[in-house]
């Protein structure tokens, strides 16, 4: 009598927690299917798509492209990549076979926070070992945003060498050579204040050369500070006042 | 059991002194249940995080000293905010807790606004006045609006602010793809300004197709667009054979031959390559049509359709008549009219037919088409909408053809159908949607597009911002957009200039495209004989650049009366062109500005004077800069470049008087080697104006 009780309430209970729960969750829980690898790597490296930028939340420009080796460092096919990173960033797809190069690519979109973000590519090796490669990415909020779009309209022709088919780069021709913003050993060293002086009064404040004109009537002062934070967040090796910190979400 | 519960029953309620007692147990312990849920609350929690995150840094006593407990709120009544977030993001307003990795300590990025102004829900949305987690960021039954993930948070700057802005990449380009790729047409999308969003693209008439193309080619586009083009804007509307065979039956059936719209050329010349090349090459067609090369890179501009098989679409009659006067087919066309000459004529035509694809319709093989058909066809034109965005003969455009997107940011989740898998938010569904329209149900119209992961989050970005905030904030709070002027210039001249179609590339007085320069002062800026041996034989000015005004075969007449109504009608009222003379400047002067050229503006790391030494590729070549703008133009630019033409990328030097007089000397005594405004490409150029400048 009592035990029957028992179970019965017992029952009740479980299907109204039960369907409680699934109520409660409205999206369906979706499947991965992990294929299986045919092979298997000794070595991850890096093809393409490392330290971009891109802004919070949203798709990096260009694929993450990884490739494994073997010992010898010929590429293998059919081996098993998995990436992953804090939660926030998201990869399409996430796990996949590296093709007939021994390549795997995925789109990126990179986390809610401004900041560098650490990708993790990894793949088995025969004996069932992890295999990893760190990959970089960096993330820029609202400031560096538009220090961005400053930099595309203002600075890029001159302080980046590369050129592409729309921009010509300036470089190449300027007789004392500007620092492109990435080279972080220089930029570095240079407060805030001394790029803000440089920036709003042209070279010969800080005694450089006069190619680099004065900003200071185009620009305005939070324009200035967009740019610097902007060349602060993408600088390589980091700056010391971002600091090697890892945005999480 | 029973025993049990009987005698527990008298232990504790016996007699009427231990019943009381145990009730006033229960009473009170019932009392304490609102105070200890306050106590162990989600934001005390947080707050007591903060405290002990705060204790080890290094400016902990000022962080302290900020340091407010309680429930914190933001009340904006205007705005309907009523905002607690910062009972538990405590860190917000903190400059230096900026290294802190994650919310909710971390300090808000810099923004144009401040907290206290705009509160946080009307840019992140979810439940202000929450004070727990699942409350303020997920979406409960009472409040459907939750926190807006990261990669839209543009949309919400798009609630107040209708135009473009430099810090909204994202949302700008999705506005610009709505009216760009056409969703428009279909969809209305009301601002509350009362204005409706306009689309920028323009799909071509049907009326008059036969003409231009065969049956055969409007089977296999319709098909699917993109094996003809991988970078139309078509939509695919997965038709199947036999309705894509009733619809080409019909809309051949139904197009009327247009005079003037074929045309022979009486001296055919052999078709030559090479000439063809040369002459689609000088002419810029490349500017604003794309080929997708051997290599499979796309070469040329979108403006245009691309060309990579156009020959297996055109009829050689129609594209003969296309090319001498594009305004009789389409008068709204972004195309010039060349004037080309009718050996032009051949070269051009005999060049693009050989860009056929033999493979494109050799499998499409269409029998004669039946009344039936061409009446199925008809009725699948209305039903598919076509003519929202072309213009048919006999088929009206339809109103509201598709769901108004005026208030899609606001769109309850309740009344949305999910596919299964997918997140059941607002931006999931409208992303999705863009991307596989058809996938959410049997006999749905909406074409499948081809847009990039990018291109959907901008465009759902864009969507989010049409919302029930941006449909009813009071103008007060409204930044509006600089409206498309409609100007458009009067007379001949006008004609003239609707012709070449100068607004395909050029902009003036507000209205125009942005691939060449602001025509706007361009009368107080350029010497009138400069500017017809421009129209005769234009050059670059920029050595850098690969676009480049195309010739037209314009008459004298014609470039007097162009020239004449640009040097009168586009002038600058800050530039006085006879103020300042274009000779005569002292020998001092001049090599004053020369000094101040090379030294303290250090104007040759973008400018090119002496070809020999300077090598600057930013700005425009100036070794013939004296026989081009006037001094009056250049004296004004040197004080102030963005007063005359906003967001151009030369500095302001805020230059003395002095400093901008010597520079114009030393300018304006730079007339180059000859009367030719063609770019110097050698290093003789330089010497001559040397000595020009010596004189």
């Amino acid at each position: 009598m009592n035990r029957r009780y028992h179970a019965v309430f017992s029952l009740v209970f479980t299907v109204l927690a039960a369907s409680l729960a699934t109520s409660c969750s409205r999206s369906a829980s979706v499947t991965v299917i992990v294929a299986k690898p045919t092979a298997f790597g000794a070595a991850i490296v890096e093809s393409s798509g490392g330290k971009q930028f891109a802004q919070t939340g949203s798709l990096l420009a260009q694929p993450v492209i990884v490739q494994v080796n073997d010992e010898r460092g010929t590429a293998v096919a059919g081996a098993l990549v998995e990436f992953a990173a804090v939660p926030g960033v998201t990869f399409d797809p996430p796990t996949a076979l590296t093709d007939s190069s021994g390549q795997v690519t995925t789109s990126v979109s990179l986390g809610g926070m401004a900041g560098r973000y650490q990708i993790v590519a990894f793949t088995t090796d025969k004996s069932h070992k992890k295999v990893e490669l760190k990959i970089e990415e960096i993330a820029l909020g609202y400031q560096q945003a538009l220090g961005r779009h400053l930099n595309d309209q203002y600075c890029e022709r001159c302080h980046n060498p590369e050129s592409t088919v729309e921009r010509v780069s300036n470089y190449d021709n300027l007789e004392v050579k500007p620092h492109p913003f990435t080279e972080g050993d220089t930029l570095n060293k240079i407060s805030d204040a001394d790029l803000t002086a440089i920036i709003t009064h042209g070279g010969p404040a800080l005694n450089k050369s006069a190619l680099m004109p004065a900003w200071g009537n185009t620009l305005s002062k939070s324009d200035i500070q967009a740019l610097i934070s902007y060349i602060r967040a993408i600088s390589d090796p980091p700056s010391r006042s971002v600091g090697p910190v890892y945005a999480k979400n | 059991m029973k025993e049990k519960l009987t005698s527990l029953w008298q232990r504790l309620f016996g007699d009427s002194v231990r019943a009381f007692g145990v009730v006033s147990l229960i009473f009170l312990g019932s009392l304490a249940i609102a105070p200890a849920k306050n106590f162990f609350s989600e934001w005390r929690h947080y707050q007591h995080g903060y405290l002990r995150m705060i204790r080890n840094r290094s400016d902990a006593n000022t962080l302290q000293r900020h340091f407010q407990g309680g429930i914190q709120q933001i009340w904006l009544p205007e705005l309907g905010v009523v905002d607690r977030c910062t009972s538990c993001h405590v860190g917000l307003k903190e400059p230096s807790l900026a290294d802190v990795p994650n919310q909710p300590y971390r300090t808000h990025p810099v923004i144009p606004h401040k907290l206290e102004q705009f509160g946080c829900t009307v840019c992140h949305r979810g439940q202000g006045a929450a004070t727990t987690i699942s409350e303020a960021h997920n979406s409960t039954l009472a409040w459907e609006q939750p926190i807006l993930p990261a990669k839209y948070i543009e949309s919400s700057c798009g609630q107040c602010h209708r135009g473009p802005l430099p810090g909204t990449p994202q949302l700008n380009l999705g506005r610009n793809l709505l009216s760009r790729e056409g969703c428009v047409h279909c969809h209305t999308v009301k601002l509350s300004d009362g204005t409706t969003i306009k689309a920028t693209d323009d799909p071509p008439s049907l009326s008059h197709i036969a003409d231009k193309t065969s049956r055969e080619w409007i089977f296999a586009w319709v098909k699917d667009p993109q094996a003809y083009a991988s970078t139309s804007t078509m939509p695919n509307f997965k038709l199947s054979d036999d309705d894509a065979r009733d619809m080409s039956a019909f809309l051949i059936a139904n197009s009327t031959p247009l005079a003037g719209d074929n045309r022979g050329l009486t001296r055919v010349a052999p078709p030559d390559p090479a000439a063809g090349a040369s002459l689609y090459g000088e002419s810029f067609c490349a500017s604003c049509h794309a080929v997708q090369n051997a290599a499979g890179n796309m070469v040329g501009g979108d403006v245009g359709p691309e060309l990579t098989r156009i020959g297996s679409k055109v009829k050689l009659g129609w594209l003969l008549a296309w090319l001498s006067n594009p305004r009789t087919y389409d008068a709204a066309t972004a195309m010039p009219y060349y004037r080309f000459t009718d050996s032009q004529l051949a070269t051009l035509s005999g060049f693009l037919m050989a860009k056929a694809d033999a493979d494109y319709l050799a499998n499409v093989k269409l029998d004669p088409a039946t009344p039936e058909q061409i009446a199925h066809g008809k009725r699948l034109v209305s039903d598919y909408g076509c003519a929202s965005c072309h213009e048919i003969a006999g088929i009206k455009k339809p109103e509201n053809f598709a769901p108004n997107l005026s208030l899609i940011g606001s769109k309850p989740v309740t009344q949305l159908v999910f596919l299964p898998g997918m997140q059941h938010t607002l931006p999931d569904y409208i992303a999705t949607k863009i991307k596989q329209p058809r996938a959410f149900g049997l006999g749905l119209k909406m074409p499948q597009y081809t847009f990039t992961p990018a291109q959907i989050d901008a465009l759902t970005t864009a969507l989010l911002s049409l919302n029930d905030r941006s449909s009813t904030l009071p103008t007060s709070l409204a930044v509006a957009a600089t409206p498309e002027s409609d100007y458009r210039p009067a007379g001949k001249a006008g004609k003239l200039m609707t012709d070449l179609a100068c607004f395909s590339c050029h902009r003036i007085n507000g209205h125009g495209g942005d691939m060449a320069p602001d025509l706007t002062w361009e009368g107080s800026s350029v010497q009138r004989e400069w500017l017809v041996e421009f129209f005769k034989n234009p050059g670059t000015l920029r050595p850098s650049l690969i676009r480049r005004m195309p010739r037209f075969n314009l008459t004298d007449a014609e470039v007097n009366e162009l020239t004449d109504y640009m040097m009168t009608v586009y002038q600058n009222p800050a530039v006085d062109r006879d103020s300042m003379p274009l000779s005569g400047y002292s020998q001092g002067e001049v090599e004053l500005g020369r000094q101040l050229f090379y030294g303290k503006y250090s104007c040759q790391g973008c400018h090119i004077v002496d070809t020999k030494t300077d090598k600057g590729y930013i700005g425009p070549t100036l070794t013939q800069v004296g026989s081009r703008l006037t001094a009056a133009w250049m004296y004004q630019w040197m004080k102030n470049p963005q007063a005359l033409r906003p967001g151009t990328i030369e500095p302001n030097r805020a230059m003395s008087d002095e400093d901008a007089r010597a520079l114009t000397a030393f300018l304006i005594s730079q007339k180059g080697g000859g009367k030719s405004p063609l770019p110097a490409k050698g290093a003789g150029n330089g010497a001559p104006a040397e000595e020009v400048a010596k004189k």
